[in-house]
């Protein structure tokens, strides 16, 4: 994942072609009228000690509302990419604005309130809790908000009819299908009215039928005005989806949002 | 620009993490142990065998010297015996003849009673017996009213009475009973005392004040001047005193009894040897304790094993509870009440343990079951502050660890 140079100039072609895309290009928003967007990566790249660099140069805007799939094979950088969008890892450099919050600039305890209110995680693996029924699992997305333990588990009884699994909540996670599970993990995920939905593979470890039920889940969480982002290997997955950006060695080598889009896979592409 | 820029600081005010309520951190932290209970169970079992050894000590120790007061306040604590001493040349005292009518001539004295060992009167089952082994068995000349002083009973039999004391009849003491062989009386149970047969007519239990009665042939005082060549001198004067003047009678009874010599009378106080011996007990008691503490602090350290690699197991749930939201300090919080919840259980379980244990002991004894609430609640305390010093590291390695590290590379 090495950047060499002509690569690197591309990759500077396509930040550049990518930047107008944002909505907005100088300090944060700060007003209400204009939100700004969800999320907005300038120049961002994340370095490991060792020398390998996971992301490098990234420059990428996604708007409120939006549905999108961050695509690309494994060593892409693409978990790289989610861990930072989900403020759980902060850049090597650039900066990194999620709902106009420089995450660079915020502490640890500032950042986990961040999460804590307006991001949700799906993850491949589910992380449920064994032996613990699914209401109890996804009422835990909202331990950490500050909401009275009644409440929770009223929002998380919501949370589970939102994902047609009403009828599963005193369920153990061992009772239920991967499908369901998965649609549990995403209750947990949204139990908490996030702004921003990250899934990373929700459908890796689902067969194709609980995985098309997951990603309708995904579509009508979209349509109810969240921000969702898919990180998938998967393309036709990702063909499905209103808008694909494509990672690969750490840098975005397209992005169907933007007119200047063939260029950059041309010269990125092997 | 000011006004952007507090505005921008307003905006990040706002992300102040919640805090758990304490109820919510109980639950987190005891979550990791209801998904693993054999693990709890193994765990919290070296701390349990800790604390139930230092609670049954504590237990054992509590219910027997309740039992020691129950049976020191039986026999009563006013008990004070006079005995001739040795005079000023160090040769054996005597004590006057009318050193109990003086004693009792005293005004807090409550009763009296004396006992004459009659020297050169050896015991034996029977003529067969070579004279050398006499087992150090004494005759004594005693009065009737002897078992009102020092509070004996007697185990088997009677005890001498007025048709008895005139005729050769024996009362033994229960090490006296057990090493002539007298298990059982009948009315041709005899023992030869200074070459007379007498015949048994009962054996008492352990005289705890008087223990120089238990190897001792007891017979009516009459009979042993009669038979056995008494001379009418107490060896031992039992004298009974108003509980609230004890100390008194104590100082002024030896003066009484040989107001000519006074120091020719030893005087003591049998309960003092009693609550003596339990003083002796106690360095036992500290060993057993000290052992206790050490199963306790290996307990400690497997609780502190369990939580360093419960930590590492969980990665993959520490990261995801830093996805929802979990500051570093909730993290820490989980593992911290974890592990105080896991010592704690051991706690709990030992306390229960310890004092099952002290019950059957004090059962099987027969003594009274005591267990101060101080140990049950002092052992539960330190188990929780043992967990907490055994979660501090695993809390914090667990606090420390990166989100994304723990989520694991995809």
């Amino acid at each position: 994942m090495t950047a060499e140079k002509p690569e690197a100039a591309a990759t500077d072609s396509c930040e550049a072609a990518a930047r107008p895309s944002t909505a907005v290009g100088g300090p944060a928003p700060t007003t209400t009228r204009d939100p700004g967007p969800a999320v907005e990566f300038t120049a961002v790249s994340r370095h490991y000690p060792g020398g390998v660099r996971a992301l490098d140069g990234v420059g990428l805007g996604i708007g409120r509302g939006e549905l999108l799939a961050i695509v690309g094979p494994s060593g892409s950088g693409k978990s790289t990419l989610l861990n930072l969008l989900g403020t759980l890892d902060a850049p090597t450099s650039g900066t990194v604005r999620v709902f106009g919050y420089d995450v660079g600039a915020l502490a640890d305890d500032q950042l986990s309130a961040l999460r804590a209110r307006w991001i949700g995680f799906v993850f491949q693996q589910f992380h449920l809790a064994p032996n613990v029924y699914a209401v109890d699992n996804v009422a835990d997305g909202l331990l950490y908000s500050g909401v009275p333990a009644r409440t929770r588990v009223r929002l998380a009884l919501r949370a589970l009819e939102r994902v047609g699994l009403a009828d599963r909540a005193y369920h153990r996670p061992h009772e239920l299908s991967g499908g369901q599970k998965q649609r549990v993990a995403i209750a947990r995920a949204v139990v908490g009215s996030p702004r921003l939905l990250l899934a990373d593979e929700p459908t890796g470890a689902l067969d194709t039928t609980s995985g098309e039920t997951v990603m309708r889940v995904l579509r009508e969480l979209h349509g109810d005005g969240v921000t969702v982002v898919v990180i998938t290997h998967d393309r036709e997955l990702a063909a499905a989806l209103p808008r694909r950006v494509e990672v690969r060695d750490g840098r975005v080598v397209s992005d169907s949002a933007l007119p200047g889009d063939a260029p950059c896979r041309t010269e990125a592409g092997r | 620009m000011t006004g952007l820029a507090r505005r921008r600081r307003d905006r990040r005010a706002q992300l102040r993490p919640a805090r758990l309520s304490p109820a919510d951190r109980l639950r987190t932290g005891s979550s990791g142990l209801r998904a693993r209970p054999t693990r709890v169970v193994l765990s919290a079992l070296g701390i349990a065998i800790g604390i139930a050894a230092m609670v049954a000590v504590v237990g054992v120790s509590s219910s027997g010297q309740a039992e020691l007061d129950q049976r020191i306040s039986r026999l009563g604590t006013n008990l004070v015996t006079v005995e001739p001493g040795s005079d000023l040349f160090g040769g054996a005292a005597k004590l006057p003849e009318e050193a109990r009518a003086r004693i009792d001539r005293m005004p807090e004295v409550e009763h009296t009673s004396q006992v004459e060992l009659v020297g050169g009167a050896n015991v034996y089952r029977s003529d067969l017996v070579p004279s050398g082994e006499s087992g150090g068995i004494g005759a004594y000349g005693v009065d009737l009213d002897l078992l009102e002083a020092v509070r004996a009973e007697v185990d088997e039999g009677v005890w001498l009475n007025a048709a008895t004391t005139d005729h050769p009849a024996v009362v033994l003491g229960a090490a006296a009973a057990e090493r002539l062989g007298v298990h059982r009386i009948t009315p041709d149970t005899l023992v030869l005392v200074g070459g007379t047969y007498f015949s048994v007519v009962g054996v008492l239990e352990r005289a705890e004040l008087a223990p120089e009665l238990d190897n001792a042939a007891l017979v009516g005082q009459e009979v042993a001047e009669e038979v056995l060549g008494a001379k009418g001198e107490a060896s031992t004067v039992y004298v009974r005193v108003d509980p609230d003047h004890v100390e008194r009678v104590r100082d002024e009874v030896g003066r009484n009894a040989n107001p000519e010599k006074p120091n020719e009378a030893r005087v003591s106080r049998p309960s003092d040897a009693l609550e003596a011996r339990q003083a002796a007990d106690q360095t036992f008691q500290g060993l057993l304790l000290g052992l206790g503490g050490v199963a306790l602090l290996v307990g400690g350290v497997g609780v502190a094993n369990t939580m360093v690699i419960s930590v590492l197991e969980r990665r993959g749930e520490i990261g995801l509870r830093r996805a929802l939201g979990a500051t570093r300090r909730d993290i820490r919080g989980q593992f911290l009440v974890e592990a105080m919840t896991l010592s704690a259980l051991g706690g709990v379980f030992g306390v229960l343990l310890g004092s099952l244990a002290t019950g059957g002991y004090a059962l099987l004894r027969g003594w009274p079951v005591s267990l101060p609430w101080w140990a049950g609640a002092g052992a539960v305390v330190a188990t929780v502050l043992i967990g907490a010093v055994a979660g501090i590291v695993p809390a914090l390695r667990a606090a420390s660890q990166h989100p994304t590290e723990a989520l694991g590379a995809g």
